[in-house]
């Protein structure tokens, strides 16, 4: 199991071996939704505030 | 096959539709809207794929990406009449109408000022909902002519164009639950009751999810409906009427199935694979084994099989 690190609160959060691209996740320590940006390196970011129109 | 996740973020959804269509043995390319350039009528960089399964979180983008998708000959899952219809209430409610199915009533109006006379015909409570949207956001109930007059004004000050079409429907008295049943191909796989004390019982508001029978009644009805907004893959939302047994409240199109797995037991994105490869084979049309006929007939691009 890999790691990267919170944006919001500099936690490790774990990532599974098939963490993938723009997978979703949210920080175990401070709840922030984030976004896996990168793979190499493994880079989280905040992820995409909701719009809208955004739904089922 | 070779198939096309089109999507924005990668959720426990995409992931698990992701592996049971790689389980199936298809190729999937998950594409990144926000990474994604479309040249209109130009097919040759899509030719590789033999079908798009469409989860784009917004409805406006997945629409407009379904659309050209299928101007390029590809077919899209689900089409972009499906997400067009599925991804407006008023749209929906329409729908439902035309083809006779048990809905709650629902008045709309386009002023401040028609909507609360629509209120008031109806009588109190109502629920005000916007056309646009999804998981529970900005619905309200409301109690009280006060209240009709601030969240007017309100809408009207603060909302969009969309808050323009104002969609009052009556309130339903529900048994502290709902029902929320997911329909591929015509065909119901699973269901649940969404229990909450609170009168939003959506799943992304703290609803919490039962396995709810299927019943022949209820399989019935959610074949008519989802053959009224152009079948595919669907999650259909019910109401129990103490009245009129079940009305259909709303249809998604761009199902989320993560808490309903285990309380059902079923593999529903095993069903959505199956669905989608079926589709890719033998057309939209046929991959209907339920209703081709119904569904057929409200496809327009992605009938055409």
């Amino acid at each position: 199991m890999s790691q990267a690190m919170c944006p919001e609160c500099a936690a490790g959060v774990p990532l599974r071996e098939d963490v993938m691209l723009h997978e979703f996740l949210t920080c175990p320590e401070c709840g922030t939704a984030l976004e896996v940006v990168s793979l190499s390196p493994l880079t989280l970011d905040r992820a995409p505030q909701v719009e809208e129109d955004w739904g089922e | 096959m070779r198939i096309a996740l089109f999507c924005s973020l990668v959720r426990t959804e995409e992931k698990w539709l992701l592996e049971a269509l790689r389980r199936r043995g298809a190729e999937v390319e998950v594409l990144h809207d926000r990474s994604t350039v479309l040249e209109v009528g130009a097919a040759e960089s899509w030719r590789r794929f033999d079908a798009v399964l469409m989860r784009s979180l917004s409805h406006w983008q997945a629409f407009h990406a379904a659309r050209l998708l299928e101007d390029l000959g590809l077919p899209v899952i689900n089409p972009s009449t499906v997400i067009h219809t599925c991804s407006d209430k008023l749209l929906t409610t329409a729908a439902l109408v035309r083809a006779g199915i048990p809905t709650p009533r629902v008045k709309v109006a386009f002023s401040p000022e028609g909507a609360l006379q629509a209120i008031e015909e109806i009588g109190y409570p109502v629920v005000l909902k916007p056309v646009l949207g999804s998981w529970g956001r900005l619905l309200a109930r409301v109690n009280d002519r006060d209240a009709a007059e601030a969240l007017l004004e309100h809408k009207e000050t603060l909302g969009g164009f969309a808050h323009g079409v104002y969609y009052i429907q009556e309130y339903i008295p529900k048994p502290g639950r709902d029902i929320r049943a997911f329909v591929v191909g015509g065909e119901t796989v699973a269901a649940i009751y969404r229990t909450s004390a609170h009168w939003i019982t959506n799943t992304a508001r703290g609803g919490r999810a039962l396995n709810c029978p299927i019943t022949p009644e209820l399989a019935a009805l959610c074949a008519r409906a989802a053959a009224a907004v152009g079948g595919g893959v669907l999650a259909l939302d019910l109401f129990e009427d103490p009245r009129r047994g079940l009305l259909v409240n709303e249809i998604n199109h761009s199902m989320e199935f993560r808490n309903s797995v285990e309380p059902t037991g079923v593999d529903i994105p095993g069903a959505v694979a199956d669905f989608v490869l079926r589709v890719a084979r033998e057309g939209w049309a046929a991959a209907h084994r339920a209703l081709p006929q119904e569904v057929g007939r409200w496809n327009g691009s992605a009938s055409a099989s």
